[in-house]
């Protein structure tokens, strides 16, 4: 295992690395230093943001020294390192795949080589972790794309991606929460609002849950589009 | 309800309290006012705690009138200030009653400012926070930009009984300088003659400037391991470089995370700085280590905190002694026979 790299990032905020590169094992460490972060609750320290390979920790330097937070999170990350990271959520996602919800699951079908049902049959079969959240509100990176799946993005991005649109590009996968530009593929699209601030909890997913989608057609997209309350089932995992 | 009401708006006026705090792992910008010292001064002038969401407003100004018996306003900023078409003086705190218009801008010589009102504005939080991030709409007023014909909600209907106080702008003005930077977290992303370059060359804000990011134009600052890194974490006054070595100083709108390598961050004090310099400017970083980059900081916490005690009453006009004796006492050590600023760039300190 590689050793935990502390970099400086301003005054007021460190960057715990684990390593370098997309890596499940690597993003496992990440959620499991994360979580003994959030548990051991150390005065001083702002708020966290787990990523792919790191941790970007804030901090009040008037609350902690930083020499001392330092060798805090040390103690943590060497712990989180030897240890496993265990997920406490798993969602079922629905997506209608194909038509005019994914209006580009030909064409990757045809650039892979396989038929529209194996894409859908290798996407919906796979289990996914949410690497990170970021871009922007509520925009889950999924990890877990099978390798067939692999496919570089769009030659020209589309400047209005609908909204909860399931995408994947490169070796990743996502949900676009709201309308916005983006290069990857449309497989299909989900009732589910990963972001909705009028929801109590804004946030359906958070970093290091488990996802898997579930093929429905478009007329049961439909009727849960149309409930504003519906939620996805998420399973509690021990 | 007591309101000011927005007659004209800037392009660029929103509203800010200290930023949205807790958010980032759901991919959330903190946003925040850009200019923490200004924001600071303009709510201590009101009366309020020095974080409490204010107006920014960027280079134009904007004009409001008065829907409410009084109100206690309060402006920090090098901007061009008016009530009912005379001048008035920014950094201090006015008296305005209903229907009066207060015009403010444009800038002169610096970029933002702040506009308080003693009370504070009566709006739902978003998410903990009363900052706008207009890129994602999260925020008060939708999210959005403040427009002509808003009405913003005060929580008082009349000010609080005190006089209205003053600051010496000298006090709180920075002369430009240059930004001071630690190194990290990417810097070994970077060759030797790449940090030289960034510390000792000099850079122009271009026309792509805002509260997300500054993109400078200058010599190329060099790469040494390629500008792709897997995306991480984006920290307070990031400078990031992108393939063609110009360095895009990151504001508070940022996004949370990104791709591009941090060869360093500009330190929480000099953020402020950076909020004041327009398009056109040249600016220049000097590397501090983190140790004297935590003084810094801590000592303009301090700085803030202690401006409270360095208000001034602003002018006998309308004032009863009593009011003016309890002043004093609330606020220590005041000149009374200190002259009243006027404005004007000239006295500010540069």
């Amino acid at each position: 295992m590689q050793s935990v790299r502390f970099l400086d990032a301003g005054e007021q905020a460190l960057v715990v690395e684990f390593g370098d590169g997309i890596d499940p094992a690597l993003n496992a460490m990440v959620h499991a230093f994360d979580a003994a972060l959030q548990e051991a609750a150390i005065p001083g320290l702002q708020e966290t943001l787990p990523t792919y390979r790191s941790v970007l920790v804030h901090f009040d330097p008037a609350t902690i020294d930083r020499v001392a937070l330092r060798a805090r999170l040390r103690e943590l990350a060497g712990l989180a390192a030897s240890g496993r990271f265990h997920p406490a959520r798993r969602w079922l996602v629905p997506v209608a795949y194909g038509g005019a919800a994914g209006m580009d699951l030909d064409d990757v079908a045809r650039a892979l080589e396989l038929s529209t049902a194996e894409v859908v049959r290798l996407h919906a079969g796979a289990e996914y972790v949410v690497y990170m959240l970021g871009f922007s509100p509520g925009f889950p990176y999924l990890g877990g794309l099978p390798q067939r799946l692999h496919l570089t993005r769009r030659a020209e991005p589309r400047l209005r991606t609908p909204a909860r649109s399931v995408i994947i590009g490169g070796q990743q996968a996502a949900i676009l929460p709201g309308e916005m530009p983006s290069g990857w593929h449309v497989l299909g699209r989900t009732p589910v609002h990963s972001f909705d601030l009028r929801r109590a909890e804004p946030f359906l997913f958070r970093p290091g849950d488990l996802l898997r989608f579930e093929p429905v057609s478009e007329a049961e997209l439909a009727r849960l589009e149309a409930r504003t309350d519906w939620l996805p089932p998420v399973e509690r995992l021990a | 309800m007591s309101a000011l009401v927005v007659v004209a708006a800037g392009p660029g006026s929103s509203l800010q309290d200290a930023g949205r705090l807790g958010w980032l792992r759901h991919g959330v910008s903190r946003a925040g006012a850009f200019d923490r010292r200004y924001q600071a001064a303009a709510n201590i002038l009101a009366g309020n705690d020095p974080g409490l969401a204010c107006v920014e407003m960027t280079l134009a100004g904007d004009s409001y009138r008065l829907d409410a018996e009084s109100a206690l306003v309060a402006f920090a900023g090098r901007f061009r200030l008016r009530i009912d078409g005379e001048d008035a003086a920014p950094f201090r705190a006015h008296l305005l009653h209903r229907g009066q218009t207060l015009s403010v801008g444009p800038a002169e010589g610096e970029v933002r400012g702040y506009l308080a009102v003693a009370g504070g504005f009566d709006l739902f939080p978003v998410l903990g926070s009363l900052s706008t991030h207009v890129r994602t709409g999260i925020g008060p007023l939708g999210g959005r930009l403040l427009r002509a014909g808003e009405r913003l909600p005060m929580h008082l209907a009349r000010p609080p009984a005190r006089p209205p106080l003053a600051l010496d702008p000298a006090l709180v003005v920075r002369p430009p300088a240059a930004l001071r930077v630690t190194l990290g977290p990417q810097d070994g992303h970077f060759t030797p003659e790449g940090i030289a370059t960034l510390f000792g060359a000099r850079f122009r804000v271009t026309a792509d400037a805002d509260r997300m990011g500054y993109r400078l134009s200058g010599p190329p600052i060099a790469h040494a391991l390629g500008y792709n890194i897997v995306s991480d974490g984006i920290p307070p006054g990031a400078i990031q470089v992108p393939g063609d070595g110009q360095p895009i100083l990151l504001g508070p709108d940022r996004q949370t995370t990104g791709g591009y390598p941090k060869i360093g961050c500009i330190i929480g004090p000099d953020l402020g700085l950076l909020a004041q310099a327009a398009p056109g400017q040249e600016l220049t970083f000097r590397q501090v280590g983190i140790e004297e980059a935590t003084a810094a900081e801590l000592a303009e916490r301090r700085f803030i905190a202690g401006l409270a005690g360095r208000m001034r009453p602003a002018g006998a006009a309308g004032l009863d002694s009593g009011l003016l004796l309890e002043a004093n006492l609330i606020d220590g050590v005041i000149d009374m026979n200190a002259p009243e600023w006027h404005g004007g760039s000239e006295e500010a300190g540069q």
